[in-house]
């Protein structure tokens, strides 16, 4: 990267840490990666510690500090893109370029690897590329993309068909269906005062719909009374849990709804500044969603006296991720928004008194702030007149896995798991992940439990499983995402994570014992207890529910000696009889 | 005190350790005299047998690196009742698994001009492995080394009957 470049990057961003992050990504889409003097550099003009530039450059799986190759592709590793045939997919992706699986080639232009679940399940299998998105795989595909990257054709030329992403709505509600022009739910919130909008929305019941399921309304009245000379609103648009893609598709069809959202928190709780913080794997929607704050900024949605309203002034940011899911979790967000690490921090405090840069901050899921517009629309009592009691409105699911509709289905609060098996075409299905692998594997016994917080919560997320499927292949994929995703920050979950994924490879290869079972239960305990933040608190989750619902399918998978060897002590012999050239009695080992 | 009948035979091994471990043993100094009323030795560095007898405890120092390595461990496993991986390289692989990024044939042909073939000589594992990935292991004593106090109040607790705990200032230090 020439200094120039460097120089008019850093101008671009105001020479502010705080958006380190967005910097780095920039940054290496010029560079290709993160090279040691391009941390020095931007460690020097942006007067940080050299560490604390590296220190986010590693933490992000999207940054890569070593060269990747002009082409760097990433199978999207989700249980859904494994059914529909990724793993066959990527090798022969590998073998056709003559690539190493996760390796780059020899002539340093290409490497293929695996990545968390990229949120097109209902249309995978799908890749990343430069973190451009292809949904959809199959065999003329790769061998399109192979030849693409053979011929070194740039990626910007790459025939656009390629990566149109669908949006796949199969059921729409109130949220789904709406068609209101920018700024008129907007329209009717600031009609109202900040004080009796918050009455709206207590009325209205709304809870959260990234995964706690916390009030909306005390959320925002607690930020709204916390001491601070500034507040701060962000729309967490992380979408990190395997199987949801809601939020992908709702800042497609109803962004203005969600803007219409955030600017009503602001009205009501007094901030000036906002973010979206979008996942890395949705950079797609990335243009989209800057045209759309521009055009807000020109019809006066945006910026000064926002709709005319003397001193409300707000204005909307746009933050990448760069692939990690704990920064889903709200104060790891913020974190990263303040160009660092995504290490949770320590709650309380909570971010509604300490958040962004310290300031009370509210973070919401994109489908609530989408939810509050409708209330604008609509009022608190007709929001709380759909659903049940204690869950009100609508709720909008991921459906992916074996059926024959897979996509976006908005049903109210309290939809039964059969109604919306039967709605997607599910065809006996033996079980059913709600709220993805931090959520619950369902069995039959319960597909006539609700959709709803006082029942079966959800972040969303609905995976179904046939009846060929294998759960444990489930079990042990979830187990390798949550090893993956751990931070690392805490030694229970760092630990815990990868010796609960070794115990599960362990069963999986045929290799375990009761007393596998035994130590996948023990962690799983420790997990829970003494983890510091949510993911690894549910990391256990899948593990727990295949254990509690289908031992069966656990046990059926252990072999029957009382103890055996976690790898095959005969083939780990193979490497020295390779260069010594033996073949003697005592260049073996039994395997028992 | 809830002493045993009789005395119970013990067996020792240093697989893939530094011997810190047994060094740490020997620090227990003049109970050392104690322990010897309690116990008798079988195989063991300290008595040179070369092969292990029925035992009531077996006590192994150093992870697994070779193949040899697997086959004292098994030994010991069909030998002894309760089976203890003593010390981090037992536990986990401890300092020799540092080689597990490496592959072990660049290892043995960067240190060998000519890499040996004697069938007396073991052949490496691929990796390093701790001892449970191999057998049953009925007790894990971390610390590189465990301390001699946290190895002798293992073993009394153990020789007397009772549920090994060891508390603060023997693993626990914060
Ligand atoms: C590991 C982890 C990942 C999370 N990922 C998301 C996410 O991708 N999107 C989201 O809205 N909430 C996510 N959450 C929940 C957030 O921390 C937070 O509760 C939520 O954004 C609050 O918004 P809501 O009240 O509108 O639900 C995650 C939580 C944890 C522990
Ligand atoms: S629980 Fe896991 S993800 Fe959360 S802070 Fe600890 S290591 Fe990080
Ligand atoms: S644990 Fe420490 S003292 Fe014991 S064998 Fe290993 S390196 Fe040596």
């Amino acid at each position: 990267m020439t200094p120039a470049a460097l120089h008019a990057l850093l101008e671009k961003h105001r020479h502010d840490p705080t958006r380190l992050v967005q910097i780095l990504r920039e940054a290496q889409d010029v560079a290709g990666w993160i090279s040691p003097p391009l941390i020095t550099e931007v460690a020097g003009h942006l007067g940080v510690p050299r560490a604390r530039v590296e220190g986010v450059a590693g933490f992000y799986s999207f940054f890569a500090t070593q060269p990747r190759g002009e082409y760097r592709v990433l199978f999207s590793d989700d249980i859904t893109d494994r059914f529909h045939g990724s793993e066959r997919l990527r090798l022969d992706l590998c073998s056709q370029l003559g690539v190493e699986p996760g390796k780059l080639r020899a002539d340093g232009r290409v490497s293929v690897g695996v990545t968390s679940c990229t949120g097109l399940c209902e249309q995978g299998p799908a890749l990343l590329v430069n973190e451009h998105a292809i949904p959809r795989l199959d065999d003329a595909r790769i061998a399109q993309v192979a030849e693409l990257i053979a011929t070194r054709h740039p990626l910007r030329e790459w025939p656009a068909e390629l990566f149109v992403v669908d949006d796949s709505i199969e059921l729409r509600g109130w949220l789904l269906g709406a068609s209101v022009a920018p700024g008129e739910a907007l329209g009717h919130a600031l009609a109202l005062s900040p004080d009796a909008f918050l009455e709206q929305l207590a009325k209205s019941k709304l809870r959260g719909r990234g995964g706690a399921g916390f009030s909306t309304a005390d959320k925002w009245r607690s930020a709204k009374q916390a001491p601070g000379p500034t507040r701060f609103v962000v729309c967490n648009a992380d979408e990190g849990e395997p199987g949801t893609f809601k939020d992908r598709v709702l800042l497609r069809r109803q962004l203005d709804l969600v803007l219409d959202g955030m600017t009503a928190c602001a009205w009501t709780i007094g901030a000036q500044r906002g973010f979206v913080y979008l996942r890395g794997e949705y950079r797609f929607l990335e243009a989209p969603i800057e045209a759309a704050l521009a055009a807000r900024r020109k019809a006066k949605l945006l910026g000064r006296d926002v709709l005319g309203h003397r001193g409300f002034d707000f204005d909307v940011e746009l933050h990448l991720g760069a692939g990690a899911y704990v920064c889903g979790e709200e104060s790891a967000l913020l974190e990263s928004l303040e160009g660092r690490r995504g290490i949770p921090r320590n709650r309380p405090p909570y971010p509604v008194t300490n958040g962004y840069l310290h300031q009370p901050t509210v973070v919401n899921n994109v489908e609530t702030f989408a939810s509050v517009a409708l209330i604008a629309l609509h009022g608190g009592d007709a929001f709380a007149a759909v659903g049940t009691p204690k869950s009100s409105g609508t709720r909008v699911h991921s459906v992916s896995g074996d059926c024959a509709k897979p996509g976006l289905y908005e049903l109210p609060m309290g939809a039964t798991v059969r109604a919306l098996l039967d709605a997607c075409g599910a065809v006996e299905p033996q079980a059913v992940q709600v709220g993805g692998p931090s959520g619950v594997l369902l069995s039959p016994r319960e597909f006539d439990r609700r959709l709803c917080f006082e029942d079966v919560p959800s972040a969303g997320a609905f995976v179904v499983f046939g009846p060929e499927r294998d759960l444990l292949d489930v079990v042990v994929n979830y187990a390798h995402f949550f090893a993956h995703e751990s931070c690392g920050f805490c030694t229970p979950c760092r630990v815990g994570t990868t010796l609960l994924e070794r115990s599960l490879d362990a069963i999986d290869a045929g290799r375990g014992t009761r007393r596998d079972v035994k130590e996948a239960l023990r962690l799983s305990r420790m997990l829970r207890d003494s983890s510091h933040c949510g993911l690894g608190h549910t990391a256990c989750n899948p593990f727990l529910s295949l254990y509690e619902k289908f031992k069966p399918t656990l046990e059926r998978r252990l072999s029957s000696l009382d103890f055996v060897p976690t790898f095959d002590v005969d083939e780990a012999l193979a490497a020295a009889r390779e260069v010594t050239g033996r073949d003697d009695v005592k260049a073996h080992l039994e395997d028992v | 005190m809830n002493a045993p009948r009789r005395k119970l035979k013990v067996a020792t091994a240093s697989l893939a350790g530094c011997f810190g471990c047994h060094m740490s043993l020997l620090d227990i100094d003049e109970r050392l005299f104690a322990l010897l009323e309690l116990v008798e030795l079988d195989r063991s560095p300290l008595t040179d047998k070369k092969h292990c007898g029925p035992c009531d405890l077996g006590l192994i120092e150093g992870g697994l690196c070779n193949a040899e390595n697997v086959e004292v461990l098994r030994e010991f496993r069909r030998s002894c009742k309760v089976l203890v991986a003593v010390g981090a390289c037992a536990v986990n692989g401890g300092l020799p698994a540092q080689r597990n990024h490496l592959d072990v044939r660049d290892c043995l042909k960067a240190v060998y001009p000519v890499v040996p073939n004697d069938p007396e000589l073991p052949l490496p594992l691929d990796k390093v492995h701790p001892l449970s990935d191999v057998v049953r292991i009925d007790y894990f004593l971390p610390g590189c080394p465990p301390p001699a106090e946290a190895l002798w109040q293992f073993l009394t607790d153990l020789l007397h009957g009772r549920t090994p705990q060891l508390g603060h200032g023997l693993i626990h230090y914060d």
